[in-house]
């Protein structure tokens, strides 16, 4: 362990740089993601296509993907920007579909009552909808999230420095403790931008939170007792 | 056969959050009747049907059928020889309509084709078209499951009959047609049937005797609902049938040599005839 | 587009049927990896899976494990049980953490399958007189079962990712060919091989997506599009877990 203490302004270092890597792919995803899981929402008829084409995406092994990506888009193999796109693929992968299934969610009697009182197609959608997509779109989000963060790591093997340095360099120096110090500072890296995104959401969704105090505890006790 | 006597002693049910669903009841469900449980949700009368089968167990007093506490009788035997019927009907919608039937019985280890001939035999009797046995549940109108339901409670031919809301989620007109159907079962089979509902019309519609739950699992009022509509035992009952609002008032009045039944406010409710002419 | 040619080209040169390094070798040691640590992983995750769909207990517990798996980095897990176990049981290590790595998914459609299953029907099951054990297997397996097919399928998904990355370590696999072109700048041979990596999680993949449409029983198929459309991502991505390592 007293590697980890000998080298605590690495670790610093490449932490930093992991988050700032792993910052982009996941606004990125969300802007793409939205119009695109919108698109799939609403045109029923290219649902399906649009949604099994992008689920395929997601079951590209992320290595294959980081090799075919520069040539197919003429950019440098051991480019970060080759990191970036491809792990924008997966941050779109996950949450078109999650986009997709929030607005599917939708109480529809509020998408009535919205059209009824008078909302115009585009102010319904960013004023009724997406809000209430919310909480179902953080959901995706979320995964997105951690997911990215720890695929940043597999950019070592082109060339691209984050906290997978510590994994290859550590192997090749037989240094277990430098290799957990990458794993777990990557745990950790994802479950702090976790938890920034509960309470981001929190506080853009105020009225999720409200939802456990109106919800009465005790439910019904005639009903599902024996459940 | 066994009558089939359900008698209720002193029998409590409270949740470990401190509820109270059920508070020294005590009641005796004749056999071979429909008794109805009626009232507003949360008055108990469910958990007191649930206690029979033992899906629920009561946690003071005691249940017994025909003099056997059901506590000592083992819960898979004692819900497999008790008919049940529920909301929405509760099929296995991986089974087809005549597997559904056939459940209980080959459960008990009838061979299944005998199982599956009886059950199209019940089919008949609940009304439903033969046709109907190979599909699923999920191809079936609400009306069409709630009969697979109901004949699903009789494939073993069970002496009591619980039922749970069972028309509940099935439109008006539906429903009526589904409570004439059972009435007439009742007359052919004279099943011990306990019929849990918060409708009060469905439940003088069906029964020789109601039991009025008010919250808390406490009998309000129980009889026969000519004697509840006689002399309902206090405001809440009076209320809870109806009896003060003037919907169930009626008087006659002569119109062109009819006698007319109207309401106390003034609309017509029918025509007055003599015995014989039914 | 050249490259893509050259790739190609190097595809289905003879001389990739030959040899210690030949493709058919590789092929089928990518897939043993991925078959023996997925059924390890289903011997253990379905079980317990199972226990918490039918008792509701520990839930919580599996949802935050599944959670946590998630973050973590499937390369990094490989190296370090690499180097605690020794390079003498490198491949042991190494079907360690694709066990480790495919329990949560296969965990969560165990247990998510069961769930989906109406609480009503259950209910029924057992008013009508069937045993815990009868609901277990009459009930709630058959209707779970295309949940837990979707679990394996990512779980599979998940591995032959992962499994391309053991290479680094000398595990053999597809992946094998990537580190080797790598440092000497042979595109054709990362790029040909990428590309047959890419073509194996997609026949694996469309081989699950057809077990899971098979075994949807009869009755349900009319309401199983949409109900999978109708349900919330958020159980949706505790089943699809990330495949893409």
């Amino acid at each position: 362990m007293s590697w980890i203490f000998d080298n605590l302004d690495l670790i610093g270092r490449l932490t930093l740089e992991h988050v700032r890597l792993s910052v982009p792919p996941i606004v990125l995803g969300l802007i793409f993601a939205i119009p695109l899981g919108w698109f799939a929402y609403r045109f029923r008829l290219t649902r399906s296509v649009l949604l099994t084409a992008i689920g395929l995406l997601y079951t590209i092994p992320s290595l294959a993907l980081f090799v075919i990506l520069p040539p197919l888009l003429g950019i440098g193999f051991l480019s970060e920007l080759n990191i970036t796109i491809a792990l924008t693929i997966y941050a779109v992968a996950i949450l078109a579909r999650s986009v997709t299934d929030a607005l599917g969610a939708v109480d529809p009697d509020v998408r009535q009552s919205a059209i009824a009182i008078g909302y115009s197609g585009w102010r319904r959608f960013w004023g009724v909808e997406l809000p209430l997509a919310g909480p179902i779109i953080l959901a995706g989000l979320r995964v997105a999230a951690v997911s990215t963060v720890s695929l940043v790591t597999v950019g070592i093997l082109v060339g691209v420095e984050s906290l997978g340095y510590l994994f290859t360099n550590g192997l090749q120096r037989r240094i277990i403790a430098e290799v957990f110090a990458g794993v777990a500072m990557t745990v950790i890296v994802a479950l702090l931008i976790d938890a920034l995104l509960v309470l981001l959401g929190r506080a853009l969704m105020p009225w999720t939170r409200a939802d456990s105090r109106a919800t009465p505890k005790v439910a019904d006790p005639t009903r599902g007792a024996a459940a | 056969m066994s009558p089939s006597v359900i008698e209720f002693r002193s029998v409590t049910k409270r949740y470990p959050d401190g509820t109270t669903a059920v508070d020294d009841f005590t009641y005796t469900i004749p056999a071979r009747t429909t008794t109805v449980l009626v009232g507003s949700s949360g008055s108990g009368k469910t958990t007191v049907l649930r206690m029979i089968n033992r899906m629920i167990d009561a946690t003071e007093g005691q249940i017994l059928i025909d003099g056997v506490d059901v506590a000592n009788l083992d819960k898979v035997k004692l819900r497999r020889s008790i008919g049940y019927v529920l909301q929405a009907a509760g099929l296995l919608p991986h089974r087809k309509v005549i597997d559904n039937v056939a459940t209980v019985p080959v459960l008990n280890g009838v061979p299944k084709a005998k199982a599956r001939a009886d059950a199209l035999d019940l089919l008949d009797k609940v009304g439903l078209d033969r046709a109907l046995a190979e599909r699923y549940p999920r191809q079936l109108s609400g009306g069409q499951q709630q009969r697979v339901g109901v004949a699903r409670a009789l494939a073993s031919d069970p002496n009591i009959l619980l039922m749970d809301e069972p028309f509940g989620a099935v439109d008006p007109i539906v429903r009526a047609d589904l409570q004439a159907e059972l009435r007439r079962l009742q007359r052919e089979l004279g099943k011990t049937i306990v019929f849990v509902t918060h409708d009060i019309d469905e439940a003088f519609a069906l029964a020789d005797q109601v039991v009025i739950f008010r919250k808390g699992g406490v009998i309000a009022q129980a009889g026969s609902p000519a004697d509840i509509l006689a002399s309902p035992a206090d405001d809440f009952v009076a209320s809870f049938v109806g009896a003060d609002s003037g919907k169930r008032r009626f008087r006659l009045e002569n119109r062109g040599g009819h006698d007319i039944l109207v309401d106390s406010s003034g609309r017509a409710a029918g025509v007055l005839v003599e015995a014989d002419e039914s | 587009m050249n490259v893509f040619a050259e790739a190609i080209a190097w595809l289905f040169s003879a001389e990739r049927l030959t040899g210690n390094n030949a493709i058919p070798v590789r092929l089928l040691e990518h897939v043993w990896f991925t078959v023996v640590s997925v059924s390890i992983a289903a011997a253990i995750a379905i079980p317990i899976g199972y226990l918490i769909g039918h008792t509701g207990r520990g839930r919580g517990l599996a949802v935050s494990i599944s959670g946590a798996a998630r973050a973590l980095p499937s390369f990094g897990l490989i190296l370090l049980l690499v180097l605690l176990a020794g390079t003498a049981r490198a491949s042991l290590a190494a079907i360690v953490a694709f066990v480790l790595l495919a329990v949560p998914s296969i965990l969560a459609g165990a247990y998510a399958g069961i769930e989906a299953v109406d609480r009503k029907t259950v209910d029924a099951a057992r008013a009508i007189g069937m045993t815990e054990w009868q609901i277990l297997w009459r009930v709630e397996v058959p209707l779970g079962l295309p949940l837990l097919i979707g679990g394996i399928r990512n779980a599979v998904l998940q591995v032959v990712a992962t499994v391309t990355l053991a290479a680094y370590v000398g595990l053999g696999g597809l992946g094998l060919y990537i580190f080797r072109g790598i440092p000497l700048r042979r595109y054709d041979e990362m790029l040909g091989s990428a590309i047959l990596i890419v073509a194996l999680a997609l026949a694996l993949d469309a081989l699950f997506a057809l077990a899971q449409r098979t075994v949807v029983p009869r009755g349900v198929i009319q309401g199983f599009a949409t109900d999978l459309r109708a349900s919330p991502s958020g159980r949706r991505a505790v089943v699809r877990k990330l495949t893409a390592d």
